[in-house]
C-alpha cells in the first residue's frame, strides 16, 4: 500500500547535528495525518525537506508516484504541495485580497508581453483570477476583511489567511505547521472544523504538525511521532495514545 | 519655452526613465541596487557609438537616435542578465554590494577604453536638439505604461511577493530567481535607455557622469518617492531633479540643503512621499477601502473588549 507522499530514509544534518535521522513514513491520500513530537524533534525540518526549502542530506521524498527530492520549492508547489509556516509568513503589506490573488497566479498562463500589451488573454485570465480570489475569500469567511492589510489582521485570522493563500494554489497535499499555535480554545475548535471542511471541499490530503494533543488525537486518522530526529512510532490515535515509548518521550513529560 | 527650464524638464524626464526601472527592482521586487549608473553608462556609450557621425574624430555609425535607444537599452539588458546570473543567488545585502562593485567596475572600464576618450570623455559633436524633449516624453510614457502594466499582472504580483516574503513566495510556486531576473533586466534596459538619452542631452559623455553618486541619486529618488509606487517615482524624479537647480542660488551650500531636504522628508514620512500608494482613480479607491477596513476592524475590536470587560 503506498500513499500520496512517501518519505524514505530521510536524513538532514546541520553540521554534526542530525535534525532528521533516517525517517520513513507514508501519507495516505485524502486523509488527515499528524506529525507530532517534542520541541526540536525535527518536525518543521521535515516540512522544509518535503517542500524543497532545505536540501536533503540522504533519503528520498516522492509525491504521487514520482520523486521530488531536492527539487526547487516552486516546482514542488507546482506539483501540488503547499504549506503554512510555524511563524506566519504572509505578504504583510498587502491586503487580504491581494495575498490570495497573488497566490492564484498558477491558474493563469498569460505571458509577460501579453500583460504589457493588455492582450485579450491577459484580460480574460485576470478576470478569472479575481473571481477565484473573491470566491475563496467568501468560502473561507474572509470577505469582510478583504481590504485589511495582512499585518493588521488579528492573529487567528492571519493563520486562516495563510491557509487560504495555500488553497489558492489548488494543492493536492496541504502541510500545516502548528496551525493552532497562539489560538484560544474557541479559535482552535473553529480551526479544527475548518481543516476537516476544506479537506472534503477541496479534496485535499492534509499533514499537520501540532502541539495541541486533543486536536491531533481528534483530527488525525494516522499519526507519526518524532523524537530527536528519529521516528518513534506510527499509527492511529489510539495506538499512539497507548504506546509506552510515546508516553515516556512526549505525552508524559512536558507535552500538553 | 525658456531653454533653462526646458533643460531641467529634459533632465527630469531622463532621470525618470532610469528611476522607473529602479522602482521596479527596488520598490516592487525589493532588490537594492547601487550600480544602476553602470547600466546607464553602458547605454550611453553604446548609444553614442551607434549615433555619432562617422566623420567625427571618434567615429560612430551615424544611425538615428531610435536605433541608439534600442541598442543602448539592449546592451544594458544583456550585461544585466550576465550580472544577474552571478549575483541574484546572493542573499539581500550581498546583491546590493555586488551591484555597487559592478557599477564602479563599469566606470573604470570606460575610464580605460581610450578609443572612446577614456577619462577625458567623448564629445559627441551634435548640438542639443530641443525637439528631443518629445522623444524623452514619449519614452517616459512608454516606460510608465510598461511598468504599470507589469505590476498589475500576475508577473508583477509575483515580484511584489518576493519583496514581501521571499520564502513564502517560493512555496507559493513563484520562481524567485526568474522573477528577480526579469525585474533586473527590465530595470537595466530602462537605465540603458536613460543613458542614451543623457548622452544625447549632454552631447558629451565621460565615465565620471556615471559614478556612485549617480547610482545613489537614483536610489534616493526611488526611496524619496516611496517604495512600491510608480506615481511616487514620477513625483520624486521631477522634484529631486528640479530641487538642486532651484537651490543653485545657495551656491556651495546647495548640496547641503538638498541633503537636508531629503532627510527632513524621510523623517516626517519614512515610507516616502507615496510609499505603496498610487495617485490613480483605482489607487485612491484602494487607499479609501483600506482605511475603511482598518476602522471597521478597530471598531470591532473595541466592541469586543468592552463586551469582554462586562
Ligand atoms: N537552518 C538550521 N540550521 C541549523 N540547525 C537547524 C536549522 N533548522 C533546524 N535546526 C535544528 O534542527 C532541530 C530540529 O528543528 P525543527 O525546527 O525541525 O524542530 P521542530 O520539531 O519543528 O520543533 P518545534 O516544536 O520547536 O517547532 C533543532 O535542534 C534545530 O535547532
Ligand atoms: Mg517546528
Amino acid at each position: 500500500m503506498s500513499g500520496i507522499l512517501e518519505v524514505k530514509g530521510l536524513t538532514k544534518r546541520f553540521g554534526g547535528l542530525a535534525a532528521v535521522d533516517n525517517v520513513s513514513f507514508s501519507v495516505r491520500e485524502g486523509g488527515i495525518s499528524g506529525l507530532i513530537g517534542p520541541n526540536g524533534a525535527g518536525k518543521t525540518t521535515i516540512f522544509n525537506l518535503i517542500t524543497g526549502v532545505y536540501k536533503v542530506t540522504e533519503g528520498s521524498v516522492s509525491f504521487s508516484g514520482s520523486e521530488i527530492t531536492n527539487m526547487e520549492p516552486f516546482r514542488i508547489a507546482d506539483r501540488g504541495i503547499t504549506r503554512t509556516f510555524q511563524n506566519i509568513r504572509l505578504f504583510k503589506n498587502l491586503t487580504v485580497y491581494e495575498n490570495v490573488l497573488t497566490a492564484c497566479h498558477m491558474s493563469a498562463k498569460y505571458s509577460i508581453p501579453e500583460a504589457l500589451l493588455r492582450l485579450p488573454r491577459y484580460l480574460r485570465e485576470e478576470k478569472a483570477l479575481r473571481a477565484k480570489a473573491e470566491d475563496l475569500l467568501s468560502i473561507m469567511g474572509l470577505t469582510e476583511r478583504r481590504d485589511v492589510q495582512a499585518n493588521n489582521l488579528p492573529y487567528g485570522l492571519q493563520r486562516r489567511l495563510e491557509i487560504v493563500r495555500a488553497l489558492a494554489l489548488d494543492p493536492k497535499l496541504l502541510l500545516l505547521d502548528e496551525p493552532a499555535a497562539g489560538m484560544n480554545p474557541d479559535e482552535t475548535e473553529q480551526l479544527m472544523r475548518l481543516i476537516s471542511e476544506i479537506r472534503t471541499r477541496f479534496k485535499l490530503t492534509v499533514l499537520v504538525i501540532e502541539h495541541h494533543m486533543d486536536l491531533v488525537m481528534r483530527l488525525c486518522e494516522s499519526i507519526v511521532v518524532l523524537n530527536f530526529g528519529q521516528k518513534l512510532a506510527e499509527g492511529t490515535a489510539d495506538e499512539i495514545r497507548g504506546d509506552p515509548r510515546v508516553v515516556e518521550a512526549y505525552l508524559g513529560s512536558g507535552g500538553n | 519655452m525658456d531653454s533653462y527650464i526646458l533643460g531641467i524638464l529634459m533632465l527630469a524626464g531622463i532621470n525618470l526613465v532610469a528611476v522607473l526601472g529602479l522602482s521596479l527592482l527596488t520598490g516592487f521586487t525589493g532588490l537594492f541596487s547601487f550600480g544602476h549608473a553602470g547600466f546607464m553608462a553602458i547605454g550611453a556609450y553604446v548609444g553614442a557609438f551607434l549615433t555619432v557621425s562617422p566623420a567625427r574624430d571618434v567615429p560612430g555609425l551615424g544611425l538615428p537616435l531610435v536605433v541608439g535607444i534600442l541598442g543602448g537599452g539592449a546592451a544594458a539588458g544583456i550585461v544585466s542578465w550576465l550580472v544577474g546570473r552571478i549575483t541574484l543567488n546572493l542573499k539581500g545585502d550581498y546583491f546590493c554590494i555586488a551591484t555597487l562593485g559592478f557599477g564602479e567596475a563599469i566606470r573604470l572600464v570606460f575610464n580605460n577604453v581610450q578609443r572612446f576618450g577614456g577619462s577625458r570623455g567623448w564629445p559627441l559633436g551634435a548640438t542639443r536638439n530641443p525637439q528631443d524633449i518629445w522623444v524623452i516624453l514619449l519614452v517616459d510614457v512608454v516606460a510608465i505604461l510598461l511598468v504599470a502594466n507589469l505590476v498589475r499582472s500576475r508577473h508583477g504580483r509575483n515580484m511584489i511577493a518576493i519583496r514581501e516574503e521571499e520564502l513564502a513566495a517560493q512555496v507559493t510556486g513563484i520562481n524567485v530567481f526568474r522573477y528577480k531576473m526579469v525585474s533586473l533586466v527590465t530595470s537595466a534596459v530602462l537605465a540603458g535607455v536613460a543613458g542614451v538619452l543623457l548622452g544625447d542631452y549632454l552631447t558629451f559623455i565621460n565615465p565620471k557622469i556615471f559614478n556612485l553618486t549617480k547610482s545613489t541619486e537614483l536610489i534616493i529618488i526611488v526611496i524619496f518617492g516611496g517604495l512600491g509606487s510608480i506615481s511616487g517615482s514620477v513625483l520624486g524624479a521631477l522634484l529631486l531633479t528640479a530641487l538642486p537647480e532651484v537651490l543653485r542660488f545657495f551656491e556651495i551650500w546647495r548640496l547641503v540643503f538638498y541633503g537636508a531636504a531629503v532627510i527632513l522628508i524621510m523623517i516626517s514620512r519614512p515610507q516616502g512621499l507615496l510609499g505603496g500608494m498610487e495617485l490613480t482613480p483605482a489607487g485612491i479607491r484602494k487607499i479609501l477601502a483600506e482605511r475603511r477596513a482598518r476602522q471597521a476592524l478597530r471598531a470591532e475590536a473595541a466592541r469586543e473588549a468592552e463586551g469582554g470587560s462586562r
